[in-house]
C-alpha cells in the first residue's frame, strides 16, 4: 500500500498555525519558500495561492508578479522528513512494516492483512479517515508491487485498489511514465521519444509487429542506466513485479522505558523520591542488562487531572548509576506542582549509549587479593602494546630460532613434541645469532679460542658437534648446515656457538661461525 | 626498655650469633637482586637455580602450574637474548609469560603489575645497565609489593653497577669453572656459580660457590677473612608491615 501525503508540508504549517483548511490565514494566498542560489523558491502553494497563479517550483519573484499580496512562510524540509518517519512508524498500524518513500510518501505492506480491516477498500477509507483526523489529506492505492502501489496512489483513480489477478500493465497503460518513479532528465526524454503513457512504453519494448527495431533502440539507448530511477525498463519490470525491488524498512528503536503506576495519587515530595529511587533502580537493572547507559533521561508524571508534568536530565558521559540519577533529579522535582495527586510516573531513557559492564570495587578487591591473571595481561598489553605480552611455544623444527613461536599468553598452547633429554640447550638465545671470529686447529675440528663483542675467549671444555642439517623442503638449496658446539672458557662462562657449513661442502667459500646462545 | 631485646655479649663477639650466614634452607627473600655481566649467561643461571630453589621451597612438592612472569627491557633483550624454554629448568619451562618491555619504566610497571597478580607463582626482571628509573624508590616500590603480595621477585642487572636498592638479598654473581662431567671430562658439566652475598637483611655477607642439579640448590662456602660484625644488623622486620 502506497500512501501518498499530498500536501505534506502545508499541512504540518497548518498544524503548528492550528487553522483549518481554507481558513485564518490560510484563507489569504499563502507559499512555503525555500532559498536557492537564484532567490527564493516556492515549495508549496495553498489553493488560495494556486488559483491566483503561483506554483510550487516557481521563482518567488515571479509569484509576486502575479499575486503581489502573496504571503510567504519559510519551508521546513527537515521538519517534514522527521514528521514523514514519525509517520511511517505510526503507519504501521496497517501493517507489519513500512519504508519512507521519501519526500512525501510511505509504503506500508499490508499483504494478508486487509481482512482485519474488513477488506481492502473499508482499510484504504480507514487510512484516509486516520489521515484526516491528523489533517493530512493523503492518497492511498494497493497494488501486488510497490512500484504499481506508487503508481496508482500518485497518478491513478482515488483509493485504487490493484488486486493480483489483475494484468498490472492493462490497468496502467493510461497512467503518465511519470508514474514510474523516473528521473526528470529520463522524462524528458521519453517525451521527444514520443512516449507518454505506460502504454506506449509497453509496446514499445514488446516489439510485436514492426516495432522490434523500436525495442532494440530503447534496450540501446538505456543499456548503461543502471539505477532504476535512470532506466524506464527496469522501473516497468519493477511494477510488474519481475524483478525484485528492496526497500528499507523503518524500525522504530526501543527505548529503556520503566514506569510506575501508583495506587494512590501522590501529592507531597516524600513520596515521589520514594518513587523516583525506585524508578533509577529499575532503570539501572535494565540498562544493565542491554549494556548500555543514559545520556539522557526523560521523567514524565501523570497526574490525576489529566496534566502530564515532564523533566528531562542531560547527562556528560553515559551512566546508569542509581544513585547519581536520584540526585540530579532531585534539584529538577523541587518545583512539581502536584495539583490533585500525581497517579502515574515514568521514566524514559530516550538516548543511551554502550556501556560496558564494569565491577565497581575492582581496584578495592585487587588490593586486597591481588589481580587475577587475564586482569594483569589485559593491564600489561593496554600499557605496552598487545605483541609485548607473549608466551613462547615449541613448534616442529629443529633450527632453534625455528623451534620456538610466540603467542598470546591465555592461548591454549598447540599439541607438540617434546624437547630430546639429551639435547643440552642454552637458557637465552640472542635474538639474531652474532659472527665470531674463531681460532681452530682445522676447519672442522673444534673451536680454540673465539673473539666476541671485543673480547676474547679461551675455549676450555667443548662439547660437540651436534649437527643440524638445513630443512632442505623450505630452505633453498644452498643453505649450509650447522654444526653445534657448547663452549666453556676458562672463567667458567659458557655459551652456544655453531659453524655455518662446511669446509668442502660447495655451499660458499670458509665456514663462519656464530654465537647463538647463553647457557646458564 | 625491654632487657631481652638487647644483644648479648656472646652475639656482639660473634657476628654469626645473630646475623647467621645464609644458607640454601633458608627462607628465601621476596626481592632478590642479581648483578652479572651480560657476556655472562652464569648471571641467569644463578637466578633460576634460586628461583627455583624459592619455588620449590614455597610449592613443597605440590604440582604448580602458575605461571611465571618474564621481563625484560630493550636493553636486556639486545645483551642477553630471550629466554628459550628448551635450555630452561624442568619445572619452569612450560609456565613462561615473557613481557618484552620497551623501555626500563614500562619493564618497572610490568614488574609491579606481576608482582600484584594472585596467579603467577614468581616473576623474573631483567634490566640492563643503570637506568635512571632504576632507583631506590622504585626498588621499594617492587620490595613492598612483592612482601604485601607475597610474590618472589629476582631482578637481575645486566652490567650494572651496585647502586642503592632496598632488595632483601643482592648478589654479584660470576660463572665458575663447571664440575668436569664423569664421561667426557673435555665437555662442560654441570653449572656452578661464584655467587656474592654483598647485601642482605638477616644475613651475613659472604661468598658461595652455587650449585643446582634439578632437585636441590647447592651451596659451598668460600671462607673470607672475618672483619667481624661490620653491618649493624637490620633485622628481618618486613616493610610493608612497617
Amino acid at each position: 500500500m502506497a500512501i501518498w501525503c499530498q500536501t505534506l508540508a502545508l499541512d504540518r504549517w497548518r498544524q503548528a498555525e492550528g487553522c483549518a483548511p481554507g481558513e485564518g490565514p490560510d484563507a489569504a494566498p499563502l507559499v512555503l519558500t525555500m532559498d536557492t542560489a537564484h532567490g527564493p523558491r516556492i515549495e508549496a502553494a495553498n489553493p488560495a495561492a494556486l488559483a491566483e497563479g503561483a506554483a510550487p517550483g516557481m521563482m518567488l519573484a515571479d509569484a509576486r508578479t502575479l499575486c503581489p499580496r502573496l504571503d510567504l512562510r519559510p519551508a521546513d524540509p527537515a521538519g517534514d522528513l522527521a514528521f514523514l518517519e514519525r509517520f511511517a512508524v505510526w503507519a504501521q498500524r496497517w501493517g507489519p512494516w513500512s519504508a519512507l518513500d521519501a519526500p512525501e510518501g510511505v509504503l506500508v505492506d499490508v499483504s494478508a492483512v486487509a481482512h482485519l480491516f474488513g477488506g481492502e477498500a473499508r482499510l484504504l477509507a480507514d487510512v484516509v479517515a486516520c489521515c484526516a483526523g491528523r489533517g493530512l489529506a493523503v492518497r492511498v492505492a494497493i497494488a501486488p508491487t510497490a512500484g504499481a502501489a506508487w503508481a496508482l496512489a500518485h497518478h491513478g483513480p482515488e483509493r485504487a485498489i490493484l488486486a493480483p489477478e489483475d494484468d498490472p500493465l492493462a490497468r496502467l497503460a493510461d497512467l503518465p511514465v511519470a508514474a514510474l518513479r523516473l528521473d526528470p532528465d529520463v522524462l524528458l526524454v521519453l517525451r521527444r521519444l514520443g512516449l507518454k503513457r505506460i502504454g506506449d512504453l509497453v509496446r514499445v519494448e514488446s516489439g510485436a509487429g514492426d516495432r522490434a527495431s523500436g525495442r532494440d533502440a530503447l534496450r540501446r539507448r538505456f543499456r548503461t542506466r543502471h539505477a532504476a530511477s535512470a532506466n524506464p525498463l527496469i522501473r516497468l519490470d519493477q511494477l510488474i513485479g519481475h524483478v525484485p525491488e528492496p526497500l528499507l524498512p523503518v524500525t522504530m528503536p526501543e527505548v529503556p522505558l520503566v514506569q510506575r503506576r501508583l495506587m494512590e495519587p501522590i501529592r507531597h515530595r516524600d513520596p515521589l523520591d520514594t518513587v523516583m529511587i525506585d524508578l533509577a533502580a529499575d532503570m539501572e537493572r535494565l540498562l544493565e542488562g542491554r549494556g548500555e547507559g543514559a545520556r539522557r533521561l526523560d521523567l514524565a508524571m501523570w497526574r490525576v487531572d489529566g496534566e502530564v508534568l515532564t523533566r528531562r536530565l542531560e547527562l556528560a558521559a553515559a551512566t546508569r548509576e542509581a544513585t547519581h540519577i536520584c540526585r540530579l533529579f532531585a534539584a529538577k522535582l523541587d518545583d512539581i506542582d502536584a495539583g490533585f495527586g500525581i497517579e502515574m510516573v515514568r521514566l524514559t531513557a530516550s538516548w543511551a549509549q554502550p556501556l560496558p559492564l564494569g565491577q565497581a570495587d575492582l581496584e578495592a578487591a585487587a588490593e586486597e587479593h591481588g589481580t587475577s591473571l587475564a586482569a594483569c595481561i589485559d593491564r600489561l598489553s593496554v600499557r605496552l602494546g598487545a605483541g609485548a605480552v607473549r608466551r613462547p611455544v615449541l613448534h616442529a623444527s629443529h633450527i632453534p630460532e625455528r623451534s620456538l613461536r610466540w603467542q598470546a599468553p591465555l592461548e591454549p598452547e598447540p599439541l607438540h613434541q617434546e624437547e630430546l633429554r639429551f639435547h643440552a640447550r642454552p637458557t637465552k638465545l640472542l635474538d639474531k645469532a652474532e659472527a665470531i671470529s674463531v681460532l681452530y686447529a682445522s676447519p672442522d675440528g673444534y673451536p680454540r679460542r673465539f673473539r666476541w663483542r671485543g673480547e676474547v675467549h679461551e675455549v676450555a671444555r667443548v662439547e660437540g658437534p651436534e649437527r643440524i642439517a638445513p630443512e632442505w623442503w623450505r630452505e633453498r638449496g644452498n643453505a649450509r648446515l650447522r654444526d653445534y658446539y657448547r663452549v666453556e672458557d676458562g672463567l667458567g662462562r659458557r655459551y652456544w656457538i655453531y659453524r655455518s657449513g662446511l669446509p668442502d661442502d660447495g655451499r660458499g667459500g670458509m665456514p663462519v661461525w656464530f654465537l647463538q646462545g647463553l647457557c646458564g | 626498655m625491654e632487657l631481652a631485646s638487647l644483644p648479648r655479649a656472646v652475639e656482639l663477639v660473634h657476628a654469626g650469633a645473630r646475623n647467621p650466614h645464609w644458607h640454601p634452607g633458608v627462607a628465601p627473600a621476596l626481592h632478590s637482586e642479581i648483578f652479572a655481566a651480560s657476556s655472562d649467561g652464569g648471571g641467569m643461571g644463578a637466578l633460576l637455580a634460586l628461583a627455583g630453589a624459592a619455588l620449590r621451597q614455597r610449592e613443597r612438592g605440590r604440582v604448580e602450574e602458575r605461571a611465571l612472569l618474564w621481563v625484560q627491557d630493550k636493553a636486556a633483550i639486545r645483551l642477553s637474548g630471550r629466554p628459550y624454554p628448551p635450555g630452561l629448568p624442568q619445572g619452569l619451562r612450560h609456565r613462561v609469560i615473557h613481557v618484552a618491555a620497551d623501555s626500563a619504566k614500562d619493564a618497572l610497571f610490568a614488574l609491579e603489575e606481576g608482582l600484584r597478580c594472585r596467579d603467577l607463582a614468581c616473576v623474573i626482571g631483567e634490566i640492563g645497565g643503570n637506568p635512571k628509573e632504576m632507583s631506590f624508590t622504585a626498588s621499594r616500590r617492587l620490595t613492598l609489593a612483592a612482601e604485601r603480595h607475597d610474590v618472589p621477585l629476582f631482578v637481575l642487572r645486566h652490567d650494572a653497577r651496585p647502586d642503592l636498592g632496598s632488595a632483601r638479598m643482592r648478589w654479584q654473581v660470576c660463572s665458575a669453572p663447571s664440575v668436569p662431567p664423569l664421561w667426557d671430562r673435555g665437555a662442560p658439566g654441570h653449572p656452578s656459580w661464584h655467587a656474592e652475598l654483598f647485601r642482605a637483611r638477616g644475613h651475613a655477607p659472604g661468598e658461595w660457590t652455587l650449585r643446582d642439579d634439578g632437585h636441590a640448590l647447592g651451596a659451598e662456602r668460600i671462607a673470607a677473612p672475618d672483619h667481624g660484625d661490620l653491618v649493624p644488623d637490620a633485622g628481618a622486620r618486613s616493610l610493608a608491615t612497617g
